[in-house]
């Protein structure tokens, strides 16, 4: 721990970093040291570029619009609180989930904020609601090119018919989080190593 | 011990179940009837040989009481409800025992282990692994394994020391064991079974979490106990005084190698088989059996090489179950699933019973009340410490943490059955002294678990609130979210650099579909394996249904075959289906998530329910109306069987109709061209992407390894200037024209051709492939993505002229697949971590 504790120093805002984000030191500093390894010229800031050099996010359906989401309202970098704000979403939920003082903000890695973090890898336009065609983009991307665009806009229907309550043709968030309400996923998003 | 009776030629394993029951002495009165035959002389019209038949008679008569049983216990639901199958089958057992006994005062019948161990056992553990939820298994395995390894010794240990404490103190009276023979004991009753387990736990319904790590457990510590059995059991043998400490070590590597040695046997077994199964496609009617042959040859290959013969055969279900699932036919998978939950589900009821006939036998019956009453104490009290302080250790490390409420449950859970009676009766008693005080403490701990815990069990559960397990079927909405989600974790993963379960289960995929599935898998199996696009023929199928039933209610079927209705996507979705419908086809091709479950009812009523819709009718409609999936098309069309022009032409009319629905909408929706572009940009990445998804099949993934270093730099040169200054910035209608007309120039020096070839033509491919080095094909992945940026859907006019090159895209995308596997469609990039 020691050598951690001497790195730790040169993270900038640690402290506010972990209350925000809820992350232990020590994933602070391996986050960091990978935030690192990510920035090729040292900038002190990723680029998406930094981000599309990750060869499996090339290979992975939403790998460019997660990597967007690393980039709120189109800038051009992310510097390492931003950057450990986004993966504080995929931190597994406490355990100790006592009384919260309602005047804290949700913790990042609640259920809602969760889904609001997926929700707005769908809602592209961010209008609050996923559109139809927002969802076949989606369906589009995550489904192979064997399938034919008829079927899929068919799934299209589907999908957002069965979530769309009040007949608007598109998927609100509460009717998102409504349609994956049995959906476990304080567990299914979040990865156990960031603690 | 008479297993007699020749099973004759065929291997079905029902045969060998039946077999399965041994026989002592057989009733008197039969031996004096069929001696009276034996004195008539002459040539006999009819003859009454009893002896002849006598064995396999018996035996399906037990099978035939065991049954009839059961249908007994389910006329009242009230009954079952309240207390397990295994209980009233051990009451039955108890009482048909006691009935025999009255008559013959000999013991005739009883469970032996070789009977228990060869012919019952298999099946029921089959049956586990072949259905087993294997996402969830692995999930927890180390949960599973931490349990079954640590969570057995220790209570093999605790409880054999602790008794042997108790017995120094005298408390017990004058008994001739040692504390070697406390050990083997408590090595025998310290593990869970996996047969009770599954009887009480399945009735119970927890979350399925906590159902996988008691019955993962229960399945995996056969291991454990095997060897610490057979370790303890030769020191028995050795007598304590001679024990070394090399014997010592020589027990714990056997620990190794019979755990792991095992595993592998299953394993093999398991390829062995799913290999077999690839080529039956001619023989049809015997598919199913291979798969009982094969595992259960595994099962007894084990347990010659004295390996872990339980793990052999869980494993060999585990593993085979995706592709033997995948290469047999629809009517072959149905088959083996009943085949299977009855085999296992007789064996089981049989095991039940037998344990309580044999427990009427006074021959056996040692009682010593402070080692009955202390075991059934320790058991208990070590068990629920072991829990604890494993999942203190375990909660540490898990993500879904178990909470006191699940270890109340996984402690009381904690059942013995039928293994430890088999061990105990396996004992020997010349060196066992003691043998029959363990056979009737090892009753009475049996009983005592399965009965008493069994009934107390449910309202226990009830009581603490355990989570239960809900079944139901996914929606369309969380299976498409389920599957982002993955994406999502893997990608996020891939980011904060991290290694995780998501890591690791996508290298297992991607190891599984470039190298296991095409070895293992029928190639028609492989290209149909998307679950999203199966969740959607499945909600279609159910739709045809309701469709024609809709029909039927009318009183005529004469609408289906009106023009208008001509095409599935008019029928309204949203009008809330029939109800009569709800149990449809779907329900029974798709395999139940927590499927191990020897119930069968649930599986029978679907069934019935489904035989009044399904016809002639269904059938025909079904053909016409659901549209043909694409995937057989494009498979056919990666190998160049499918003429180019019928190819195009469908091609062509789909994305026309794509782009002219993309520009409309863009239109409609979004006015100004700034706004327009953004959204044309946004669909330009994400047709780039598709086809960089669509060249996975090739293998040459640009991965971070220093042999890759060259395609990641290319791609970086690509991606950066576009990628870098576009999306977000207002940029000038001339600029993207600049763009556009860089794009197309780089295209057409792109030495990989195929990209100005408007015309799909199979007869390049070669030359291409010769032109190209292998090593700097990864840069494949790329220029699609480059090319697909071509197709920006600016104005109206724009795309006419773009539609050739899309085409050509297309042409490029054939000689990917050829460089890769002529034979593999192109596979879209989805992780099969939902598969695992």
């Amino acid at each position: 721990m020691g050598s951690c504790s001497s790195h730790a120093a040169s993270i900038p805002d640690l402290d506010s970093i972990r209350r925000e984000t809820g992350f232990s030191q020590a994933s602070l500093v391996r986050l960091y040291h990978r935030f690192q390894a990510l920035d090729k010229n040292q900038k002190g800031y990723l680029c998406r570029t930094d981000l599309q050099q990750i060869g499996a996010l090339a290979v992975n359906p939403l790998g460019d619009r997660i990597i967007e989401s690393f980039f709120p309202n189109g800038s051009y970098s992310v510097d390492f609180p931003g950057f450990v704000r986004v993966l504080a979403h995929f931190r597994p939920v406490d355990e100790y989930t006592g009384v919260r003082d309602p005047k804290e903000p949700e913790p990042l890695n609640s259920r809602m904020n969760k889904l609001r973090f997926a929700f707005q890898l769908y809602d592209q336009d961010r209008d609050g609601k996923i559109s139809w065609h927002e969802m076949l983009q989606v369906l589009r991307l995550m489904v192979g090119v064997q399938v034919t665009d008829e079927q899929l806009e068919n799934i299209t229907d589907r999908t957002v018919q069965e979530a769309d309550e009040d007949g608007d043709g598109a998927v609100s968030f509460l009717e998102f989080v409504k349609s994956l309400e049995k959906m476990n996923i304080e567990q299914k998003m979040s990865i156990r190593i960031l603690k | 011990m008479a297993v007699r009776g020749a099973p004759g030629p065929g291997w079905g394993l029902l045969l060998a179940l039946a077999l399965a029951l041994a026989w002592l002495p057989r009733a008197r009165g039969v031996e004096e009837e069929a001696g009276a035959h034996g004195s008539i002389e002459g040539f006999q019209v009819v003859t009454f040989k009893w002896h002849h038949v006598q064995d396999p008679y018996i035996i399906a008569l037990w099978i035939l009481v065991a049954s009839l049983a059961k249908i007994v216990f389910h006329l009242s639901h009230k009954v079952t409800s309240v207390v397990p199958e295994s209980a009233l089958l051990i009451v039955l057992g108890l009482v048909l025992g006691g009935i025999v006994w009255a008559a013959d005062h000999i013991a005739s019948f009883t469970l032996t282990p070789t009977v228990f161990f060869f012919y019952l056992l298999p099946p029921i553990v089959l049956d586990a692994g072949y259905f087993m939820p294997n996402r969830l298994f692995f999930g927890n395995l180390g949960t599973i394994l931490l349990y079954a390894v640590i969570g057995t010794v220790w209570n093999a240990a605790t409880t054999g020391l602790s008794l042997y404490g108790v017995f120094l103190s005298g408390l017990m009276g004058d008994l001739k064991i040692g504390l070697l023979d406390f050990l083997l004991f408590g090595s025998l009753i310290a593990a869970v079974d996996p047969v009770a387990v599954l009887a009480v736990f399945e009735e119970v319904h927890v979350n399925e979490v906590l159902f996988i790590i008691v019955f993962g457990e229960s399945l995996l510590n056969d291991a454990v106990t095997v060897v610490l059995y057979n370790v303890f059991e030769s020191f028995v043998t050795l007598g304590s005084d001679k024990v070394t400490s090399v014997d010592c070590v020589k027990g714990l590597v056997s620990f190794f190698v019979v755990s792991l040695g095992g595993t592998l046997v299953g394993i093999v077994f398991a390829f062995l088989l799913s290999l077999v199964t690839r080529f039956t496609k001619h023989v049809r009617i015997i598919e199913p059996g291979f798969v009982f042959v094969i595992s259960y040859l595994s099962y007894l290959t084990s347990e010659m090489l004295s390996l872990s013969a339980i793990l052999a055969i869980t494993f060999c279900g585990i593993c085979c179950q995706k592709y033997v699932k995948a290469n047999i036919s629809e009517q072959s998978a149905t088959t083996v699933r009943y085949t299977m939950k009855m085999l296992a589900s007789g064996a089981e009821t049989i095991i039940f019973m037998f344990l309580g006939i044999s427990a009427v036998d006074p021959l056996i019956w040692t009682w010593n009340t402070a080692f009955v009453l202390l075991t059934l104490v320790f058991i208990s009290v070590y068990r629920a410490i072991g829990v604890v302080l494993q999942t203190w250790v375990l909660n540490r490390y898990r993500m879904v943490q178990l909470e006191i409420i699940d270890q109340v449950v996984m402690s009381y859970g904690g059942l013995r059955g039928a293994v430890a009676y088999a061990l105990v009766v396996l004992l020997d008693e010349n060196k066992v002294k003691e043998k029959n005080l363990f056979v009737s403490t090892t009753i009475i701990v049996v009983f005592f678990t399965v009965i008493f815990q069994g009934l107390t069990i449910k309202p226990l559960v009830q009581w603490l609130k355990v989570k239960r397990s809900e079944h139901r079927e996914p929606k369309l909405n969380e299976k498409l979210h389920g599957r982002a989600f993955d994406h999502i974790l893997s990608a996020i993963e891939d980011i904060s650099g991290q290694i995780g379960h998501n890591y690791l289960r996508d290298k297992w995929s991607n190891f599984d579909r470039k190298f296991l599935s095409k070895v293992l898998m029928r190639r028609s199996a492989q290209k149909s394996r998307d679950r999203i696009l199966n969740v959607f023929h499945e909600l279609n199928l159910k739709d045809a249904i309701s469709y024609v039933a809709e029909g039927e209610r009318r009183g005529s079927l004469a609408f289906i075959r009106s023009p208008s209705t001509d095409n599935m996507v008019n029928v309204d979705f949203s009008t809330p289906r029939p109800s009569t419908v709800e149990a449809s086809v779907s329900y029974l091709l798709r395999e139940n998530v927590s499927a191990v479950c020897l119930d069968m009812q649930s599986l029978e009523q679907r069934r019935r329910s489904i035989r009044d819709t399904e016809d002639m009718v269904t059938h025909h409609t079904l053909q016409q109306y659901l549209y043909k999936p694409r995937q057989e098309y494009k498979h056919l069309y990666s190998r160049h069987e499918l003429s180019p022009n019928e190819d195009e032409k469908q091609d062509k009319e789909i994305f026309h109709r794509t782009m002219r629905k993309r520009l409309e909408s863009f239109k409609s929706t979004k006015l100004g061209i700034c706004q327009n572009k953004k959204a044309a940009k946004l669909y330009k990445r994400e047709r780039a992407q598709k086809r960089r998804n669509s060249s996975i099949p090739n293998g040459k993934l640009p991965m971070e390894t220093p042999l890759h270093n060259l395609p990641i730099k290319e791609r970086d040169l690509e991606l950066s200037d576009p990628e870098d200054t576009h999306p977000y910035e207002a940029e000038d209608m001339s600029g993207g024209i600049e763009f556009l007309a860089n794009v197309t120039k780089d295209s057409t020096t792109d030495s990989t051709a195929g990209i100005d070839n408007p015309v799909f033509s199979p007869d390049e491919d070669p030359g291409i492939l010769a032109r190209v080095p292998p090593w700097l094909s990864p840069e494949e992945t790329v220029v699609p993505s480059q090319r697909a940026r071509v197709q920006i859907p600016c104005s109206p006019d724009n795309f006419r002229r773009l539609t050739p090159i899309r085409l050509s895209t297309k042409s490029a995308d054939s000689f990917l697949l050829a460089d890769g596997d002529p034979e593999e469609a192109p596979r879209p990039g989805l992780p099969e971590s939902t598969h695992m």
